[in-house]
């Protein structure tokens, strides 16, 4: 059996490890990293690529006219066109709260939309 | 509108993640009085326009937003009691550790501090600096100014960009304008290796298919009233345009990220020795500057590359500078004027420390006003008591006086605010 070396840079975290996957075609056999949060990253990234999105929405009634934003977890790489396009139509009102759920169940990802900081009404 | 002291134990310059530290960790150490200026509306500093996700893996083990990692630190100094003035200017600030400032509500005003945290951050390089020829056109920003239109105002400054310089900021705004909708072209770094993460090339750039050209640069700038193209050029190691190499690139916005400068005009002003090479002050293990009793953290000092070493840096200058405002209060406390009263034209010394009277006597040396040609009483009190006092046969106003505090008052000494001096017939 053929076994092959796939590099790959990891990103969860700010040392940016380059991250070695020892794959049998698609079977991943082994990965090397620099921890074992690199090694789920190796995982996911091969079967089911995510990332974090921070964007912000329309918010009415408060000191600026965008809040910003951020997903719960690590939204499906191939649907964040679609994830920035219903940010776009989405309108809150002030006041929010940091935390506060703006959207809930995102396209229906089982991911929530939180508030990145608090935003009082003026 | 609250009103604010003349005098403060410790004054923060700056609301970022250096100043918001700086000002918990002051109050935690035991300063009475802590304020913190900004010249912006609301405080957080920089923070607050980077909205993206990647602050906090340290100082929380957490993954958040520039927005929330500072509001974590602006909650905890306001629940501590720390008085916050914001949309005010700092002017000037001096050796002795005066701060003048300037808003709308207060016109022109000082403060004055027992020490000083300098907190002013960094300010970006712009197009001067780095003299990129061409026209001047509409449409050449800094990275950082889009990144408040885009993140903060909801404003986009262009749809086709182009941006110079591969550190973090202008990644990440590349990532940003491609989510909205706009078109980065190319990413241009005029050396031969990336400025900034790793992780961002492969997040912000690989992940959105925007090319970058490493040992490449602006070479010119195409267009009149607004940005119509850029020019680029390959450069050799020694910076040098390397013949046959230019491209011309469409776009309508050129973003520029190369490099930021500590923010030090005031800390100038205060006597604040800069080194040459960090751009910011010299400073001590204590994050003290030459200057006693000033105290700099964060990009003010060196410009970093993660907020957590920030409000690392912010929190031990902040416990620094009240230990520095506690010495200078309790010096404050223990000093108290001596007072020329019935009499007595003047007294010197002017004031004492109190405490100095544990280690020997203190020798007044005085002047009498008019002449007494009879047994006079010289006395010492604190206003009501008496502390001490001494016979002379006579006192005219040209022979000067001399009179002890004995260590023996110590204790009277103590529970005075002042001591009066005056000289009366027996
Ligand atoms: C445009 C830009 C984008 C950045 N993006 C990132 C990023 O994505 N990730 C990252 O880790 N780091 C980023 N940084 C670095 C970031 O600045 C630091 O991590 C951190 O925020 C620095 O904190 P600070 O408190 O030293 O300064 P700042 O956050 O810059 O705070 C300084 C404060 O001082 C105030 N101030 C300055 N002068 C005066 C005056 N005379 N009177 C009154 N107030 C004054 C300013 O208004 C400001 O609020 C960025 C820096 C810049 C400039
Ligand atoms: S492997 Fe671990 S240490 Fe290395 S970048 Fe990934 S998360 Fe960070």
């Amino acid at each position: 059996m053929e076994t092959e070396v796939q590099r790959m840079i990891c990103i969860t975290c700010p040392k940016g490890c380059t991250l070695e996957i020892l794959r049998d075609g698609d079977v991943i056999v082994d990965v090397k990293a620099g921890c074992k949060r690199g090694k789920d990253y190796a995982h996911a990234e091969l079967t089911d690529p995510r990332r974090m999105i921070a964007s912000s929405v329309v918010i009415e009634g408060a000191l600026h006219p965008l809040l910003p934003v951020y997903t719960s977890a690590p939204f499906p790489k191939p649907r964040i066109h679609e994830l920035m396009q219903t940010l776009r139509a989405a309108k809150v009102q002030a006041p929010v709260k940091m935390g506060d759920v703006v959207l809930e169940d995102v396209l229906g990802t089982g991911i929530n939309i939180i508030a990145s900081r608090d935003m009082t009404r003026i | 509108m609250k009103t604010i002291q003349s005098k403060y134990d410790v004054v923060v310059i700056g609301s970022g993640p250096a100043g918001l530290a700086a000002a918990i960790a002051a109050k935690k150490e035991g300063a009475e009085d802590v304020l913190v200026i900004d010249r912006d509306l609301e405080p957080g500093g920089i923070l607050l326009q980077c909205i993206h996700n990647g602050f906090g893996l340290e100082t929380f083990q957490q993954d958040l937003p520039g927005p929330s990692y500072a509001q974590r630190f602006i909650d905890e100094a306001v629940g501590l009691g720390v008085e916050l003035l914001l949309d005010t200017m700092v002017l000037d600030i001096t050796s002795q550790r005066k701060v003048t400032v300037s808003n709308r509500f207060m016109g022109i005003a000082d403060i004055d501090a027992r020490s000083i945290v300098l907190a002013m951050g960094c300010r970006e390089r712009t197009r001067a600096q780095i003299r990129l020829p061409g026209f001047r056109p509409a449409g050449v920003f800094t990275a950082g100014t889009a990144q408040r239109w885009v993140n903060v105002e909801g404003y986009m400054p262009g749809s086709r960009f182009v941006i110079l310089g591969s550190g973090d900021i202008g990644m990440i705004m590349a990532r940003r304008l491609s989510l909205e909708g706009a078109k980065v072209e190319r990413v241009l770094e005029i050396m031969p290796f990336l400025t900034g993460l790793t992780r961002n090339y492969v997040q912000c750039l690989n992940d959105y298919d925007i090319p970058l050209q490493l040992s490449h640069t602006v070479n010119r700038i195409i267009g009149k009233n607004r940005v119509e193209a850029i020019e680029s050029v390959q450069v050799d190691e020694r910076w040098n345009p390397i013949p046959g190499t230019s491209e011309i690139i469409p776009c309508d916005t050129l973003l520029l990220s190369v490099g930021l400068i500590p923010e030090n005009e005031l800390s100038k002003k205060a006597g604040v020795r800069i080194d040459p090479i960090t751009g910011g002050p010299y400073v001590d293990d204590t994050f003290q500057t030459n200057v006693p009793g000033i105290f700099a953290a964060g990009n003010v000092v060196h410009v970093y590359d993660l907020v957590d070493w920030v409000t690392e840096a912010g929190l031990a200058s902040g416990r620094s500078a009240a230990r520095f405002a506690t010495t200078v209060r309790n010096s404050e406390i223990r000093h108290i004027p001596l007072v020329a009263g019935e009499n007595v034209r003047y007294v010197v010394p002017h004031e004492l420390d109190k405490d100095n009277l544990a280690n020997g006597e203190i020798r007044l040396q005085l002047r009498v006003k008019t002449p007494i040609e009879a047994p006079t009483r010289i006395e010492v009190s604190d206003g009501e008591n008496l502390v001490t006092r001494k016979v002379e046969p006579y006192a005219r106003p040209g022979e000067i006086i001399t009179l002890t505090i004995s260590p023996r008052a110590y204790d009277d000494v103590q529970r005075a605010g002042r001591l009066v001096v005056s000289a009366v017939k027996r």
